[in-house]
């Protein structure tokens, strides 16, 4: 189990493969790569500042994970969280989880990437032609936090 | 009995996250306050921050969308505080 907040990009393809190791294990791997976009809301956006409350993030994923884990026969799940300044296309976030079918690996990765969303500390600040503004929490991550 | 039972004050160290710290124009604070021997809630940290008026009566307004961490854990305006606790105020966050 992994939880890193970091500035800098991630190789998916190097993750899942160390994530995976010579376990044998393993049978499914599911992961979630979330990417930005270049519009929000229907205006421009160039650039994002995601910051997040340091001790506190890193507890919350923490915390996410070790729920997965409990609610979901899974054998490994990985977080990757970068933070600072990102542009469109960049990766955000990854999620990969491990265990021997697919069916309880999909759903720990939703599990997952549905608290992250309402649980843990990060805001994400846009720069569009208009100006910076902050991203605004939407009610449907908390009815699909809810689900669970 | 802990200390804090009977302690006439409670200071806590206070952090203002993303779009709040931005609108409160600070970081982070120590702020006390006067308890006279009950248990000391976040409610009472909200109080006096309320009580500067301003962005701070407004931004922190009953039913405003501001979550709150004690101690790096989210939690509700009702939990109890003591001395040395850190209280974060923070809007709904926006990761992922």
């Amino acid at each position: 189990m992994a939880v890193r907040v970091q500035t800098e990009d991630f190789d998916v393809g190097h993750e899942l493969a160390a994530l995976r190791g010579n376990d044998g294990r393993i049978g499914a791997i599911a992961s979630f790569v979330g990417t930005m976009r270049d519009v929000n809301d229907g205006v421009q956006v160039t650039a994002m500042t995601l910051e997040h409350y340091p001790g506190m993030t890193e507890k919350s994923l923490d915390a996410i994970v070790a729920d997965a884990r409990a609610r979901f026969d899974v054998l490994d799940v990985l977080i990757i969280h970068r933070v600072g300044k990102l542009r469109p296309t960049d990766q955000i976030v990854l999620v990969a989880v491990t265990g021997a079918h697919r069916g309880e690996a999909f759903d720990a990765c939703r599990f997952v990437m549905d608290f992250l969303k309402t649980q843990a500390p990060f805001w994400k600040k846009e720069t569009t032609p208009a100006g910076e503004r902050w991203v605004e929490a939407r009610e449907s991550d908390d009815e699909a936090a809810a689900r669970w | 009995m802990p200390d804090s039972f009977l302690a006439a004050t409670v200071a806590v160290h206070v952090v203002y996250l993303a779009r709040l710290r931005e609108t409160l124009g600070a970081t982070e604070e120590t702020v006390t306050v006067k308890v006279d021997g009950r248990d000391a809630t976040v409610e009472d940290v909200v109080a006096a921050l309320v009580s500067r008026g301003g962005a701070w009566a407004s931004e922190l307004a009953t039913g405003r969308a501001v979550r709150v961490a004690v101690n790096h854990a989210m939690t509700k305006r009702s939990a109890a505080i003591r001395s040395g606790d850190e209280v974060a105020f923070f809007p709904p966050v926006t990761g992922g």
